[in-house]
């Protein structure tokens, strides 16, 4: 089944949004997204090493036996995570400190792992660079999307923050006589869970005529699933991967 | 004896300062995978407490004694999670092996424990913070006892919300537990300020 290779792209950004549909990599997007700038920075790293662990992983695809498989994703993605982690630490540096402990932790990010088990490990390496981008601008979109209602409502401003030191003392667009004054719960945890629900009841709210499948968790995108037993689509995928050898 | 009581403030505090998925947002998946009834509940937080105390046990030694020393400190990430997806192999080969009864009630988490943020965060941060050993251990055992915890409420939640009819329409499924999620963490966030 051929796809073109513009459905392979948009697949991610819509039809199969990480974060909103797949309810993938819910972690960094709550942690990262009390603002647009934060957000922003995550969905860029983790769209950088998405895409390169999926050309790679696509490339020696052929030689991984099968029974080790996901250790050698992670690997994989542990080295382009470290690679990401090292570049961000040398120019990039409050974008590093801002990210702190969650940019490590895009190598357990279940999207980029997901990616490789069901799709990089299975396509060409264009397509899987294409699945890579669609995916990551999916969950870059997402986390922004998240960060200005958080920023909004929490800070009564937009845009604001130095944007990485490009941008100093720049104090965002100011909304604060506009309606509300900042309401600091929303750039906290329940405020990162409220946005999330909110967001994601909208897109059920507007996908619900097309009789699209609403997934329930995501076990089924998770590379670990097959041992979960949660999700029969787990193993539809599996036996898919048989037959094509 | 002053040093018993800091070990006890290190593990009340993870579990109800600090927690995991509803203070550090450290663990949401399985948190919002796993919660829809209590004994898979159980079994994750035994299972991921478990992991998260041997995995801090190996890699802060390896983190200290053999990268630091080394100068391949920046390897951390790599090697951390190298070492908590082999360590879940082997729990459950051992499991498997020696006590099949435990295997039966645990063994289908153990997989899902290599991609858990939780515990490879809390190697990490033990290491950021620049922790002794001991104080590792026990904030390894607090993370892992906090997550089940939370895990546990939430599973109490949501074996009463099996009944979606009332709940409006785009909000049925994932998003009514993202709710009850804030709703939670909210109440958390009273304990903040507890210590200091």
């Amino acid at each position: 089944m051929e796809k073109s290779k513009g459905s392979v792209f948009t697949n991610g950004i819509i039809k199969e949004n990480p974060v909103l549909v797949l309810v993938l990599g819910t972690c960094p997007t709550l942690a990262t997204s009390t603002s647009v700038e934060t957000g922003l920075g995550m969905g860029l790293a983790a769209t950088a090493v998405l895409v390169c662990s999926n050309i790679v992983i696509s490339l020696i695809r052929r030689f991984i036996p099968d029974k080790v498989r996901i250790p050698c994703f992670i690997t994989v993605i542990a080295g382009f995570v470290t690679i990401v982690q090292m570049l961000l630490q040398a120019y990039v540096q409050p974008l590093y400190q801002a990210l702190g402990l969650y940019l490590p932790l895009i190598v357990v990010n279940c999207i980029i792992l997901g990616r490789a088990e069901m799709f990089a490990s299975r396509n060409g390496p264009l397509d899987s660079a294409l699945d890579g981008l669609g995916m990551g601008c999916g969950f870059t979109l997402t986390l922004c999307i998240m960060g200005t209602i958080r920023e909004i409502i929490g800070t009564g401003a937009f845009l604001a923050g130095d944007w990485f030191g490009l941008a100093e003392g720049f104090k965002g667009i100011p909304l604060q006589g506009a309606f509300i004054p900042g309401m600091t719960i929303m750039t906290m945890v329940p405020g990162g869970f409220f946005a999330y629900a909110i967001v994601m009841a909208a897109v059920h709210y507007f996908t619900k005529d097309k009789k699209k499948i609403r997934k329930d968790f995501a076990c089924a995108q998770c590379a670990a699933a097959g041992n979960c037993g949660t999700d029969d689509k787990v193993s539809d995928g599996m036996e898919g991967k048989e037959d094509e050898k | 004896m002053s040093h018993i009581g800091a070990l006890v403030i290190i593990i009340i505090s993870m579990v109800l300062v600090d927690n995991y998925p509803l203070a550090q947002f450290l663990g949401i998946c399985p948190f919002l995978g796993v919660s829809s009834d209590l004994d898979s509940a159980k079994g994750m937080g035994i299972a991921v407490t478990f992991v998260m105390v041997l995995a801090t046990a190996v890699t802060w030694p390896i983190q200290r004694l053999l990268l630091d020393p080394i100068g391949i400190g920046y390897l951390q990430t790599v090697v951390f999670i190298l070492i908590i997806a082999a360590l879940v192999q082997f729990v459950e080969m051992f499991l498997k092996k020696s006590i099949p009864g435990l295997y039966k009630s645990l063994g289908i988490f153990l997989p899902l424990i290599t991609t858990n943020c939780a515990v490879l965060g809390v190697c990490i941060s033990v290491i950021d913070d620049e922790l002794k050993l001991v104080d590792s251990l026990f904030t390894a055992a607090g993370a892992g006892l906090g997550f089940w915890f939370a895990l546990w409420i939430m599973a109490g939640v949501r074996s009463r919300l099996k009944d979606q009819s009332r709940i409006p329409e785009p909000f049925r499924g994932v998003p009514i537990v993202l709710i009850t999620a804030a709703i939670l963490s909210l109440a958390f966030m009273g304990f903040g300020g507890m210590f200091q």
